[in-house]
């Protein structure tokens, strides 16, 4: 069973966990979902709150679901592309916000992290 | 939907539920919460047909809430004294002879789903294996109400986690509605649709879960110490 947090809604946290996987791979473009039983057995959720999940996934286009068939990861590649980019500018933004809270300035941010990826290569 | 209209409920002297007014719509996970002695017990008799009310009405689907109710509702608060001589497998086949909705075939895949042991006499399960074998004959009843009298309480956290599987694998929500009663709110956070807290006999909230957390960034737990404060 999984754990969530208390301050999203559930079913955005599976949002977020259905896309993670899409992004790395984990789920293909045009393979199945789990159905939403299987899906709510494995993590613990209520079926309705995984539905809710599928019909927010649909709605944005991540994946499509077919009559008597199940739900599939839709195999439009650009919109997998966004969906890829979403994520990178998402978690860039969060961390850019969270140096500038600490009071680097975006030049010491940028040369920040160039240094610590040109350190992680000669590693 | 469970209807409550203006229910009160006294026994002698004292008022276990005073003036309750309530809808529980069909096709959700519903947990009752409240602290022994609040009336959880009460609104589930209730609703079973077992008791009546006081004052007011309590109705099943527009059908008030009387003996007959137990053909569209499913409740075992207790397993009587009457079985535990019986073993599981026969416990079993008795509720198979009792209620003609009761799928036998479903019965024996739950209870191979709970790790019962169908030999084993009833008198000799443990308080958690008596919890499971009350699942198992709830579940196997082909009805669109599910009482679940603390199906949680005093198992430790695997056993918890199999009867929530256990739950989630053999209801449908699209015919069935649960109701539980829960101490191990944390635990069911995400088990459940809705949420109902009662206090001395008053219904104090009813919200969705998901709400608590999309619109006021609560846990339930938070959220009940809030209603607790203000009440």
């Amino acid at each position: 069973m999984d754990d969530f947090q208390a301050t999203k809604p559930i079913y955005m946290q599976l949002v977020e966990r259905i896309n993670h996987k899409i992004v790395r791979n984990e789920l293909r473009a045009g393979e199945k979902l789990k159905s939403v039983r299987d899906m709510a057995v494995e993590s613990g959720v209520n079926p309705n709150t995984v539905q809710r999940t599928y019909s927010e996934l649909e709605r944005m286009d991540i994946v499509e679901t077919k009559r008597g068939q199940g739900t599939f990861v839709t195999e439009d590649e650009m919109k997998l592309n966004e969906l890829r980019d979403s994520l990178k500018n998402e978690h860039i933004s969060r961390f850019i916000t969270q140096m500038a809270d600490m009071g680097f300035s975006k030049d010491e941010t940028v040369k920040g992290l160039q240094d610590y990826i040109e350190q992680q290569e000669v590693e | 939907m469970i209807v409550f209209e203006n229910v009160s409920k006294s026994y002698l002297t004292q008022k276990a539920l005073d003036n309750v007014n309530l809808k529980i719509p069909n096709g959700k996970i519903v947990g009752i919460i409240g602290e022994n002695g609040s009336g959880k017990s009460t609104m589930l008799k209730l609703m079973a047909g077992l008791i009546r009310p006081s004052k007011g009405s309590v109705k099943v689907n527009d059908i008030p809430a009387n003996r007959k109710v137990s053909e569209i509702v499913t409740y075992l608060s207790e397993l009587d004294a009457y079985y535990v001589m019986y073993t599981v497998k026969q416990t079993i086949n008795f509720f198979s002879t009792q209620f003609k909705d009761f799928d036998l075939t479903k019965a024996y895949k739950i209870m191979e789903f709970m790790k019962l042991d169908p030999d084993q006499k009833v008198k000799n399960l443990s308080k958690g294996n008596r919890g499971r074998l009350r699942i198992v004959l709830s579940l196997a009843r082909d009805v669109p109400y599910i009482i679940l009298d603390e199906p949680f309480s005093g198992l430790d956290p695997m056993v918890r986690e199999s009867v929530v599987k256990g739950l989630l694998s053999y209801i449908d929500l699209e015919r069935q509605t649960v109701i539980i009663t829960t101490h191990e709110i944390q635990e069911v956070e995400a088990l459940l649709d809705m949420i109902i807290v009662i206090r001395n006999g008053r219904i104090l909230d009813m919200k969705e879960v998901e709400h608590l957390h999309e619109k006021e960034q609560k846990s339930v737990v938070e959220w009940l110490k809030k209603v607790y404060e203000a009440s």
